[in-house]
């Protein structure tokens, strides 16, 4: 379990001093997958190298497992570290390294022998993948494979955590996806506990039990993914939500809306959010069974499955037509069955 | 003594061979010994220079100053008169003050700072994403730079040292001008002092062909290491 207590980071610069971290307090389980949320400079990276000692707290206490990390150092700091594997966006694997080298970079730091950790490199360049490419460069492999060494590399000293310091941020959506898999594929298999951190709210959707956000050094809001999708409340969260989930601010969405205002000025338009099972449930063609003389056009609908897919979050956009009690009726009847209605467009 | 006309260079029976791969043998041998010694010291101060770079410890930033100082004044003696200024220390660490062993500290003394600075661009050329990584791996300072900060840096640490060995091969031929020996003294004494111009184009051949051995062997020695 990761703690962490009171946690503030002052930075003294030039220009004065800069306060990166705000008394933030944190709880990590054991095998949870927790995801750090928040746009660049909000602090993120700071936090994450209190984990490792990259970087000390000026004030406030991390612990894990019930020891105290901030004020460890030398051959103490070193130790903890190797527990602990890290990922980073630019991979930062050693140029001059082969992939097997690379990953035994880590194990050779340890003394571990070198019959000893060849094979186990080899074991891991296999598990992620690469196992054919063991003696290529980095320079000749795509980003998505370099990252798939520095997993490999992360995990060489059998770590109890994995930092991942906005890990696909430099890959394209495709490849980001395959490594999200891999991760995935290795919490499971090593219920190894790992804290992401991103901007990306896709990440988090897809592969964190936990998430919290920070902004400007502070934490604004944390909780399980489920909720904190389903439920924002800050409006930052909201942002970071909408931006995955909503895909109704499209400007092609946007154009047609327009259209469609313009043709059926009395039109309602609405946003209609469903939750969990609801997902599952045919509660749009009950509410048109209830009032046969609404007509409905559907603008743009999407579903996205979230964190360890227990949950999943769906969207529909839609124009209603009708006499206006009749569309207060549909949209009553929505509500009753608890779908989540936003009129956009009141006609 | 022969003609001094353009032909005079021309005359090569006047050349006694033996003793120009004798001189050729004695400038590789200071080039080569003193190379080493640059390299080994070099490297030394120019990490020293590296560590202490930046440093919020008031002890470690006067050392920084004072090795950083010593660095530039070195570097600026024109070396024919860093040659003069190191006699007697020369006299004291070797025993002599000519001879091509007699060359060797004046020659590491002028080389070493320029290539200390040369090996302390390389090392703050290597991505310091590589060397935070190192160290969240739990590596300690000595293994961060034997395992990280010189393999990463080497295609620029072996040209350094070759742009620092083919200066070296120009000091060899200034200390021979003064009695270290090698080409330098063959080209001064047995043909400019001898009037014997044949003896300056074989000298003068021989080191252009050194130099290019030297240029070729470190370009293509960095050319092997960088796999970027």
């Amino acid at each position: 379990m990761i703690e962490l207590k009171n946690i503030s980071k002052t930075f003294q610069t030039k220009e004065g001093e800069v306060r990166a971290v705000k008394d933030i307090n944190l709880t990590i389980n054991s095998g949870e997958v927790y995801g750090i949320v928040g746009f660049s400079g909000a602090g993120k990276s700071t936090l994450v190298r209190m984990l490792n000692g990259l970087e000390t707290p000026t004030s406030g206490e991390v612990s894990i497992d019930g020891i105290r990390i901030d004020n460890l150092s030398g051959e103490a700091l070193r130790k903890q570290r190797k527990k602990i594997g890290m990922i980073f966006q630019h991979f930062n694997l050693l140029w001059s390294r082969t992939v097997l080298e690379n990953i035994m970079f880590p194990m050779e730091l340890s003394g571990i022998s070198k019959e000893e950790r060849t094979k186990k490199a080899q074991n891991l360049a296999e598990l992620v993948g690469l196992g054919d490419r063991v003696h290529s460069y980095p320079s000749q492999l795509s980003g998505g494979q370099k990252q798939r060494v520095g997993i490999a590399r992360a995990l060489a000293n059998d770590p109890d955590i994995l930092i991942s310091d906005e890990a696909t941020s430099a890959l394209d959506p495709q490849t980001t996806d395959e490594v999200l898999d891999l991760l995935e594929d290795i919490n499971r298999q090593m219920n190894l506990t790992i804290v992401i951190i991103t901007h990306e709210m896709h990440v988090i959707r897809r592969l964190a039990n936990s998430v919290a956000v920070m902004d400007d050094g502070g934490l604004i809001e944390k909780g399980p993914v489920s909720t904190v999708f389903t439920t924002p409340q800050e409006e930052l969260t909201k942002r970071f939500v909408s931006s995955e989930v909503d895909n109704s601010q499209t400007p092609d969405i946007q154009q047609i809306t327009a259209d469609l205002i313009k043709k059926y000025p009395n039109g309602k338009i609405v946003s209609l959010k469903f939750h969990g099972d609801q997902v599952k449930l045919p509660i749009v063609t009950e509410m048109i069974r209830e009032f046969p003389d609404v007509t409905m056009s559907i603008l743009e609908g999407s579903i996205h499955q979230i964190g360890d897919q227990q949950s999943a979050i769906g969207t529909l956009f839609v124009q209603l037509l009708g006499e206006p009690a009749e569309v207060e009726g549909a949209l009553d009847f929505l509500n009753k069955m608890r779908v989540e209605t936003k009129v956009i467009n009141n006609g | 003594m022969g003609e001094q006309g353009l032909a005079s260079y021309f005359q090569f029976n006047n050349v006694n061979w033996p003793n120009v791969w004798t001189a050729a043998w004695e400038t590789l041998w200071m080039t080569v010994i003193s190379v080493l010694i640059v390299a080994i010291f070099g490297i030394l101060l120019g990490l020293l220079l590296y560590q202490t770079d930046g440093s919020k410890n008031p002890a470690v930033k006067v050392l920084n100053w004072v090795v950083g100082f010593f660095v530039n004044v070195f570097r600026s003696i024109p070396f024919i008169i860093l040659i003069v200024l190191l006699l007697p220390v020369t006299q004291v660490v070797m025993g002599a003050i000519t001879g091509a062993k007699a060359a060797i500290p004046s020659l590491v003394v002028s080389a070493a700072p320029f290539y200390a600075r040369l090996v302390q661009i390389a090392f703050n050329d290597v991505d310091n994403g590589v060397i935070e990584a190192a160290y969240a791996m739990g590596a300690n300072s000595w293994q961060v730079v034997r395992k990280v900060l010189i393999p990463e840096s080497m295609p620029a640490l072996v040209s350094g040292i070759t742009v620092t060995a083919i200066s070296l091969i120009g000091y060899t031929a200034m200390a021979g001008a003064i009695g270290a020996g090698g080409l330098g003294q063959l080209a001064y004494t047995d043909g400019f002092q001898s009037y014997n111009n044949a003896i300056t184009l074989a000298a003068t051949v021989v080191i252009v062909i050194i130099v290019f051995a030297f240029q070729y062997l470190g370009d293509w020695i960095t050319r092997k290491v960088d796999k970027r």
